[in-house]
């Protein structure tokens, strides 16, 4: 061993005495001179970052006048209703009174709101118990392949347009509510059997990324101190993802709230105060759609139309806000 | 190291009456086939801390995971595990009731998402207990064993996340004591802590010596010599040594112990 190092220190001693090995030139990488003048002009580089900045900063102008024209032409119109045509405001929101075309005392919103907070309510509700249910067993029981195939099969879900889901309701649960409950078969029940399955992927897809977010180390040490899965599940997982659950379902009902066509082809479209979940009635998006091709902009049918959208535009603002408030708590 | 199987094991041994807790032959199979412990037969003496030290990837820490069947599911482990003249690693035991008698403390301090109080009674409540004075008695009890009563008195019913790193690993300590088990399963305890809170930490483990027994894995030899008996060197999933903590540290039998302790790797 100590002779072979000795050989090879000799080869190297050799080498070096022929100059055969490469030497290291050191030409070349003197430091650059600094130019002091330039240190205080702008260069390629700082005319890049203003081109960056400013396109971004563009962007979020355009959108930004964009949100505001929105609620401002929404708002505008919505509240001609309360200032040119002289409605009352609390007419609007408790009277179930809904006859624009006959004048300012017909303009009674009642009945929409209340029947879009029902089929809103209802969907969470039933939708919510599913949605926990199936994220736990996607994130808790099963792992790989089968989980990416459950979540496709939500992401289907997602992804069918609402006219195929209306047109589903119109033709299966309709007759098929007709059928057990009695009445038309138009009516909350329907809606909200179809705002369930139409939910159900929003609520499940947010709740399972809730789940993911726990650490594992929590579900190990609740399992080191003898809980079984269950246990676990129902004082750690649960507990520790409260709060992004609500913000699944917040999620779920704003979806709800706003969907228009699938809703307008199963509940009847009759502007009543529902005194039952199987009496045909009206929510404030399927009013707007059916009604926005039969009035003059510039009345009082056209402004009432206008309210209602402004009062959709203001809830889904609360729902917003009411995420964001979650997210702050934690 | 390609020469560690010259090297001999030097394995102390007690009598089974001397032990709280003993392994036969421990193997542990990931995936079937790839062995990742190879029949290890360690014996841990009552009311002591055993150090369980070597390289990452020596298998400590599985070696620890499976003495309360942590390993259930995620990996078969074969031989055989005498806890009070009992086989423990056989599919009738029931894994909740062992791992109450065996508590276990991770490496990252992780509160539940609940107060104080609630991280504590959260298993024993689970187990049916109701009885709230008996609760906030246990609670007291268990926060002054793990040495951390005086510094959360007045805020047990905020949340155990508003807590220091180091005070939280000690609550998760106070958390498996109130189980009242036997042993205390400790996966590097310390490794995400700063100093101070480490000195502490260790006071707090040498405080509950006197009633638990502990099995500990530690990567920092500093903290094996300071607080434990007996360490226990692992090396590419061999139990190589085990001896008291002064004779490993000081007259090593084997080379690779000797290396190791050293820092020549690792």
């Amino acid at each position: 061993m100590a002779k072979k190092e000795q050989d090879l220190q000799q080869v190297v001693e050799d080498a070096l005495a022929e100059q055969k090995v490469p030497h290291v030139k050191f030409k070349g990488i003197d430091p650059r001179n600094i130019d002091v003048d330039r240190l205080t002009k702008p260069s390629k580089e700082t005319r890049q970052e203003r081109w960056g900045k400013g396109l971004t900063f563009l962007a979020i102008i355009l959108i930004g006048v964009l949100i505001v024209a929105i609620i401002g032409f929404v708002g505008m119109h919505g509240l001609a209703t309360f200032i040119d045509n002289k409605v009352n405001v609390f007419h609007f929101l408790f009277s179930t009174d809904w006859n624009p075309g006959a004048g300012k005392n017909h303009v009674g919103a009642a009945a929409m709101i209340v029947t879009s907070f029902a089929v809103t309510l209802l969907a969470a509700i039933i939708a919510t118990p599913f949605s926990i249910a199936v994220a736990l067993f996607m994130t808790e029981y099963v792992s790989g392949k089968r989980v990416q195939i459950l979540q496709s099969f939500m992401e289907l879900l997602v992804g069918i347009p609402s006219v195929v889901y209306g047109f589903i309701g119109l033709m299966v649960v309709v007759p098929a509510v007709r059928a057990v409950f009695g009445g038309t078969g138009f009516g909350i029940l329907t809606a909200t059997l179809i705002l369930f399955v139409m939910v159900l992927p929003t609520i499940t897809s947010l709740t399972v990324d809730a789940f993911k977010a726990i650490p594992k180390e929590l579900r190990k040490s609740s399992a080191a101190l003898g809980a079984t899965k269950w246990q676990t599940i129902y004082h750690v997982v649960l507990r520790a993802a409260r709060s992004r659950i609500m913000t699944a379902i917040i999620f779920g009902m704003a979806r709800a709230f706003g969907e228009a066509l699938a809703v307008q082809m199963a509940i009847g479209n009759a502007v009543l105060m529902p005194y039952n979940l199987v009496s045909p009635a009206a929510t404030l998006t399927s009013q707007l759609t059916s009604q926005m091709g039969n009035t003059v902009m510039g009345t009082l049918p056209n402004n009432a139309l206008w309210s209602l959208a402004l009062l959709l535009l203001i809830m889904s603002l609360v729902f917003n806000f009411l995420v964001h408030l979650i997210g702050k708590k934690g | 190291m390609e020469n560690w199987q010259d090297q001999k094991s030097y394995i102390k041994t007690f009598t089974e009456d001397e032990c709280a807790i003993s392994t036969q032959d421990l193997s542990v199979f990931y995936g079937g086939t790839v062995q990742k412990l190879f029949n290890v037969s360690l014996g841990f003496k009552k009311n002591t801390i055993t150090a369980l030290i070597g390289a990452s990837g020596s298998g400590k820490s599985t070696f620890l995971r499976s003495l309360n069947r942590m390993n259930d599911r995620v990996a078969r482990v074969d031989g055989s595990i005498m806890f009070h003249s009992l086989d423990v690693n056989q599919s009738k035991i029931n894994v909740y009731e062992l791992r109450k008698a065996i508590g276990m403390v991770f490496q990252k301090p992780n509160p539940f998402p609940k107060s104080i109080r609630e991280n504590i009674t959260y298993a024993l409540k689970a187990n049916g207990h109701r009885n709230k004075k008996k609760l906030d008695q246990i609670v007291e009890e268990s926060l002054k064993a793990a040495a951390l009563w005086d510094e959360v008195k007045d805020k047990l019913d905020q949340s155990a996340l508003a807590l220091s790193g180091g005070q939280q690993q000690r609550l998760c300590i106070a958390r498996a004591i109130a189980l009242k088990p036997e042993i205390l399963l400790l996966d590097e305890p310390a490794s995400a802590l700063d100093p101070v809170s480490t000195a502490k930490l260790e006071d707090t483990l040498k405080q509950l010596r006197k009633k638990y027994t502990m099995v500990m894995v530690t990567h920092n030899m500093q903290q094996a010599s300071r607080i434990s008996e007996y360490t226990a060197f692992f090396h590419l999933g061999h139990a190589l040594e085990y001896d008291t903590t002064t004779n490993i540290f000081t007259n090593p039998q084997g080379e690779i112990t000797e290396k190791y302790i050293q820092g020549s790797f690792g």
